[in-house]
């Protein structure tokens, strides 16, 4: 299994929308254990995405189940993921393996609803919150060509806002 | 040869003066780097990076003009640039309460014995003439960690202050 090339900002190719995963066979197996090799070759990232790595359909990695004190779901393939519930919003530093040598605070939801098919099919639904729930977020934006460059807010000012409730 | 500078301006406040002395420096071929400038009070202030291929007395003759027209102090320091090597802050401390004597000094004394290395600081005073608010925010890395961190500044709060020390969770994703 081959670890594979990231691509870097400004590569165009990171703007672009992904397309469904449709066919669940071996190939797509195949492709989940590269990226996620290539995930893990890296430094410490808690998640990838199939565009990252030049691979254009809705697939990504997310796993913080490493972290201490950090709510989770273990391990998490998601294919064709969609996010159906929102909830709070929270501001916290983001990096990017496709963007080296910068972070920046991002706003993003506190809590989120979260439905995906596994790599095998199966359609799933989870509830998360914190660091699991912003990691989905990052990594689902990619899927749509956004990176957290597009939704930078102040280093400086926005960590003293504390959480937010509607 | 590539020759890289720290220029720092201060002066009064007045509209124009982040463009003009940006232009004046792109005018003459130069490069920034990483910059930080600010309003503070009345005043304003700017630390930036420059490259220039020309030596420091072109750089100089770019930009004096400008500082002098705006009324600006104007500093060159030769420098190692090392960009592209940011430590990644693990640690963020805010501070506020009642304007006190000796509060910056107190804080990072305590944070410095307990391993802080501060990468960025910005201090503000909110409130009023009479009752002045101060607020202190600092992000750097804690080499003992947070908690020998938290526990060093604790104290500190005895004093009316409130201290704040939290872990930054950076995502890599
Ligand atoms: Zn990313």
């Amino acid at each position: 299994m081959p670890v594979l090339k990231i691509l870097t900002y400004p590569d165009e190719r990171l703007r672009q929308v992904s397309a469904p995963v449709e066919r669940f066979d071996e190939r797509l197996l195949e492709r989940i254990a590269d990226l996620e090799e290539t995930r893990l070759d890296g430094p410490a990232a808690v998640g990838i995405a199939a565009p990252q790595v030049g691979w254009f359909e809705r697939v990504v990695i997310v796993d913080v189940s490493g972290r201490k004190n950090t709510p989770n779901h273990g391990r998490l393939v998601l294919v064709n993921p969609e996010i159906v519930d929102w909830e709070g919003y929270v501001v916290g530093r983001e990096g990017c393996l496709s963007v080296p040598d910068y972070t920046g605070n991002v706003i993003r939801a506190e809590r989120i609803r979260l439905q995906a098919q596994d790599p095998d099919g199966r359609h799933r639904e989870f509830d998360m919150e914190g660091f699991e729930a912003r990691a989905v977020q990052h990594e689902l934006d990619h899927l749509d060509g956004l990176l957290f460059l597009d939704r930078l807010v102040s280093r400086r000012r926005d960590l003293f806002r504390r959480k937010t409730y509607r | 040869m590539s020759d890289w500078f720290m220029v720092t301006l201060a002066g009064k406040d007045r509209p124009g003066i982040v463009a003009q002395v940006t232009g004046a420096l792109y005018e003459a071929g130069c490069n920034l780097g990483e910059t930080s400038m600010m309003r503070l009070g009345g005043n304003f202030g700017v630390l930036l990076m420059a490259q220039t291929d020309k030596g420091a007395a072109e750089l100089e003759a770019a930009l004096r003009p400008v500082a002098d027209e705006l009324g600006l102090s104007l500093h060159l320091e030769p420098v190692d640039p090392q960009l592209h090597r940011h430590p990644e802050p693990d640690v963020c401390i805010t501070v506020h309460g009642a304007d006190r004597a000796g509060i910056v000094a107190q804080v990072t004394r305590a944070a410095a014995d307990a391993g802080l290395n501060i990468l960025d600081l910005e201090s503000d005073i909110g409130g009023t003439e009479d009752e002045p608010v101060y607020v202190l925010h600092i992000e750097g890395t804690a080499a003992g960690g947070v908690d020998a961190l938290r526990q060093a500044l604790e104290p500190l709060q005895a004093g009316g202050i409130k201290v704040e020390v939290r872990p930054i969770d950076t995502l890599i994703g």
